[in-house]
């Protein structure tokens, strides 16, 4: 298994990629789309690019994707895609009739630079009906900048602050997670008997049940109605800086709703910091329900803490779910060793520090000594196992490579995942998802030992 | 049930008027009264439509040049393209003595603003140079993407230039997404190059056994073409090449001297199969491998095509022992999947090749179709000399071969080959719709809306096609099969690979949880009794 990856690390100065870490924007943008009510996703290129996200959403979540496509021939490409894109939106409504098609962009659209806002204009479109549109150029950023742009999108064609005075209610941008762990959010909320708007809310929509019957537009998803609302909130946490803080900043400048940027809620810290941003906003109590759920997680912790201390361990995915992680792992007594994205740090909006000095920082504090890199790709990460190996490691179904490769446990978390099932539809945020991942690396690391261990040192009690 | 014409004009009637007149030409009753009618096939997607169709660039890197496991494949353009053809298609690569083995491997230069600004060349140039150090393939490809062409970097310059610096076969394929409609440029991109660079460049000049033939147009994917190869080895074939399932540059490169070409998928190969005919007077046989009725077929055509008393006893050895070891298991499956029905939608040849392995089960195919084949796939190749290029693939190069002077060598005489061609499909393919029953559906890149109004029509028992609608299908209480992965499964092909079908189409339908769709309390009244008053609903 990738038997042609030596140990010894040979600078590659073009900053071409082996074995990416990342994907490209629009398939970010088409889950944050898919992330409203009613709404069909569209993608502004060739129809390549389309066929492409929706294979791999659907093979991460396991449930239909829906988007359309502007489906550029070549002439199109070279006179522009308006034409297709007008098309387009007049088949959509009249075959498929969402409520809102929110349009992305690919490199090709970009490169020839497709004028969208006017596009739209000169679109006939049915009333009551929206299309709005985000710039996803595939050659900047990642995957994660996608779902921003799409995320940011939102707020420019909606949010309105309409009201005086700010409503008692809170935004919350989840960022690029499942399912689940929006499902988890929410739940966490709503135990502080807090009023909210999430935005996107993938839950109901990519994890929505077997009844028989195909719902193209299955009940999930924000509504335009919160869209339009969230002008008038209190404030935004925005759940990840990465994925999420754009579209907070953009909402702060149009409507005056203050913004706060915190880590995607993984782990203890996070998660106390997520319930603390909550509190202060409406001096709201924190219920016993969750100050429970805490307690349980650190019991579990302090039990467990002899499987993982001390062990070093590699992370690798997208920015905000890897920097959770580090600092949950680092609570857990392990050594996080390499950490690695593949998401252009400091290049996104405006004011982000970068990912590496943000990790270091952590690291530093617990006097961790690690390789640190963003962006970095998947032949590196493994290059540096090979000259430091590890006892776990962390990240999607591509890591499996490198753990087969290098005989290592490997715990599956991120995106995306394609050789497991039911990991979208529940969390790793929150407290409960923390108890989640410290069961999965135990279970992970003690299975390891269970089938390494002599006969006569097979233990019954671990 | 049947669906009539009436009913397709109450399905037409939903669409936009352009979208009717358009989509009428690429749907067809199979009715014996004309024969051989004709299908709009391959012209551009409607925009919005909701295709299942991909990219030239898929069809090329991902579909004809991935699999090829000595090469190192890199793709020219920003992340996602090399992205999502990494590791997704499953063609199976082992690694040998000799033969590096890429496949697990993703090589993108990861184009960012600065190089559609400025141009990517001096990446591209850059991370070739990377990759022969660290990694010193044999032979390197570059797949462009769509914003290669548009910014005008010059690929076949870079790969020229590289070839020269490191005495390696570098190859540079113009396959950005937007040429052609569909996946099938990318197809002939691939096939122009490897018969102009590839094909003849090695120095072997006689074949190395008797019986040696190329199998093209067989990816490997689940194993097939193992047990393809292991079934014609068992008789006493020699494989020269696979293109390109677990197939390497080295071996290409001497594919030139076996005495016949194999084709499994028409569209994605058929250009080489024609191409190698020219030039070296290899004829070419369409087989099919799927299905055991198919299987005994082809290699009965082989037999007859080489004409030897002892390879057409050991054929008939070989298929009386294998049907003998498969046939019981396959009966007892086909039990489960009796009078089904079945729609066939997959890409450019298993839309037609499944039928008959369905058919065995006691499953009938009542819709089948192809995102990107051509006419000449439904209605067969006669019909070729009629199909004009439109504008939208009239760029698409077709390259130009003749008789190579010192290799070019007849098979055998050409009164023997007439005399053949009229009881085998040499250098011929019938299409699908001859072997589609009547008042059956044909349809040409089908779409969502469409999916579901067929669906509502005919209810079929299963549904095979891809993984972006197999959810969907499932949704609706429809066991669906995927004709692409296999669902992760295989191999198909091959007397094993029945079995395996066998197994998972009724696996498919025997699974307990289509019971549990309905939850009880949705079949049974709630206690009856009365609220008290003022209660809570």
């Amino acid at each position: 298994m990738l038997d042609y990856t030596p140990k010894e690390i040979k600078q590659r100065p073009s900053g071409a990629v082996i074995n990416p870490a990342k994907t490209c924007q629009p398939i970010g943008a088409m889950y944050a789309a898919l992330g409203i009510k009613g709404c069909l996703p569209h993608s502004h290129g060739s129809q390549g690019c389309c066929s492409f996200h929706r294979m791999h959403l659907t093979r991460h979540f396991r449930d239909p994707i829906m988007a359309s496509t502007s489906s550029f021939t070549e002439g199109a490409s070279v006179f522009g895609g308006g034409a297709n894109l007008k098309t387009a939106i007049k088949n959509v409504f009249t075959l498929y009739n969402p409520d809102v098609m929110a349009v992305h962009t690919t490199c090709l659209s970009e490169t020839i630079g497709d004028d969208i806002p006017t596009i739209i204009k000169q679109s006939e479109i049915p009333e009551g009906k929206v299309v709005f549109h985000a710039n996803t150029p595939s050659y900047q950023g990642s995957h994660i900048t996608g779902f921003s742009n799409m995320t940011k999108a939102m707020v420019i064609y909606f949010a309105q602050a309409s009201e005086g005075l700010k409503k008692e209610q809170i935004n919350i941008i989840p960022g690029f997670v499942n399912p689940g762990d929006m499902r988890e959010i929410k739940r966490i909320v709503k135990a502080m008997q807090l009023k909210f708007i999430m935005f996107p809310d993938t839950s109901g929509v990519v994890d929505s049940p077997m009844t028989g019957k195909f719902e193209m537009y299955p009940k999930g998803g924000v509504t335009l109605e919160e869209l339009k609302d969230a002008g008038n909130s209190k404030a935004t946490l925005a759940l990840g800086r990465f994925a999420s803080q754009d579209a907070a900043d953009q909402l702060e400048k149009k409507c005056k709703v203050p913004a706060v940027s915190l880590k995607t809620p993984i782990g203890v810290k996070a998660t106390d910091d997520f319930l603390m941003a909550l509190r202060s906003a409406f001096a709201a109590e924190i219920p016993y329900e969750l100050e429970e759920e805490r307690g349980q997680l650190v019991d579990i912790m302090t039990d467990t803490h002899f499987h993982f201390h001390g062990k070093k361990v590699a992370v690798f995915g997208d920015p905000d779910v890897v920097t959770g992680l580090t600092e949950f792992l680092l609570s857990l007594g392990m050594l996080p060793v390499h950490v690695l994205t593949g998401t252009p740090a400091g290049a996104l909006g405006s004011g982000l520090a970068g990912f590496e000095n943000e990790i270091q920082g952590m690291l530093k504090a617990a006097g961790v000594k690690a390789n640190v890199k963003a962006p970095g790709d998947l032949f590196e990460l493994h290059q540096w196992i090979k000259n430091e190996p590890v006892d776990l490691l962390i990240g999607n179904t591509y890591g499996k490579y490198i753990a087969r490769a290098e005989d290592i446990p490997f715990v599956r978390i991120g995106f995306p995942i394609l050789d497991r099932s039911v990991h979208s539809y529940l969390p790793i945020v929150g407290y409960r998802g923390a108890m989640r991942i410290v069961e999965m690396i135990s279970g992970a690391l003690l299975d390891r030992a269970d089938r390494d261990a002599a006969d006569e040192d097979f233990e019954l009690v671990m | 049930m049947a669906v009539t014409e009436k009913d397709l004009q109450e399905l037409f009637e939903k669409m936009p008027s352009k979208v009717q007149k358009n989509r009428r030409k690429h749907i067809l009753i199979k009715n014996g009264e004309i024969e051989n009618p004709e299908i709009e096939a391959n012209t551009r997607t409607i925009p919005g439509i909701i295709t299942n169709r991909g990219c030239a660039y898929a069809g090329c890197k991902g579909v004809v040049l991935g699999p090829i496991k000595d090469m190192v494949h890199i793709t020219h353009g920003p992340i996602g393209c090399a992205y999502y053809t990494w590791g997704t298609r499953r063609n199976k690569a082992k690694r040998e003595d000799h033969i590096k083995n890429f496949v697990n491997y993703s090589f993108s230069t990861d184009m960012q603003e600065s190089d559609i600004v400025f141009g990517g060349e001096k990446k591209l140039t850059a991370m070739i140079d990377e990759v022969v150090e660290i990694l010193q393939p044999k032979a390197i490809t570059i797949s462009a993407t769509c914003p290669v062409g548009l910014i005008g970097d010059d690929i076949n310059a870079v790969a020229r230039e590289a070839q020269k610096r490191h005495g390696i076969q570098v190859l540079a394929f113009s396959c950005e997404g937007y040429k052609g409609v569909s996946q099938s440029a990318g197809h002939h991109i691939a096939n122009n190059s490897f018969v102009e660079h590839v094909i003849g460049k090695g120095e072997q000049e006689e074949a190395p056994a008797k019986f040696s033939i190329n199998l093209l147009g067989e990816y490997n994917i689940g194993g097939d073409g193992w047990e393809v190869e292991r079934i014609l080895k068992d008789i006493g074939y020699h494989v020269v090449s696979v293109m390109t399932g677990d197939g390497s540059w080295e071996q290409m490169r001497n594919a030139h001297v076996a005495e016949l070409n194999l084709v499994q998928c028409h569209r994605s190969i058929n250009y080489i199969a024609e191409k190698i005919e020219t030039k070296y007077g290899t004829p070419w046989l369409k087989v099919n491998f799927v299905g055991i009725e198919s299987t005994i077929k082809s290699l009965r055509d082989m037999a007859l095509y080489f004409d030897d008393a002892e390879l057409t006893a050991r054929t008939e050895a070989v298929i009386a022992r294998e049907v003998a070891r498969v046939q019981p298991i396959i009966d007892q499956y086909a039990k489960l999947c009796q009078n089904k029905t079945a729609f066939c939608f997959v890409g450019g040849s298993r839309g037609h090749h499944f039928q008959g392995l369905f058919r065995e089960l006691g499953i009938e195919t009542i819709l089948a179709g192809y995102e990107f084949a051509h006419r000449d796939d439904y209605e067969g190749r006669d019909v070729i000399p009629s199909i004009k290029p439109d504008a939208d693939s009239k760029n698409i190069p077709d390259l130009h071969v003749e008789a190579d002077p010192k290799r070019f060598r007849l098979k055998m005489s050409p009164e023997k080959l007439a005399e053949l061609k009229q009881r085998i499909p040499l250098s011929d393919y019938p299409g699908m719709n001859v072997d589609m029953r009547e008042g059956h559906i044909i349809v040409d890149d089908l779409n969502h809306f469409e999916t579901e109004e067929f669906i509502k029509l005919l209810k079929p028992d299963i549904f095979s096609s891809g993984i972006k609608d197999k959810y969907v299908v499932q949704k609706m209480g429809i066991p669906a099969k995927q004709l692409h992965s296999y669902d992760y499964s295989g191999p198909y092909a091959g007397f094993n690979g029945a079995v395996n079908f066998a197994r998972d189409v009724s696996m498919g339908f025997a699974s307990p949880t289509w019971n549990f769709i309905t939850p009880p309390w949705k079949n049974s009244p709630a206690l009856s009794g009365e609220m008290n008053e003022g209660g809570d609903k």
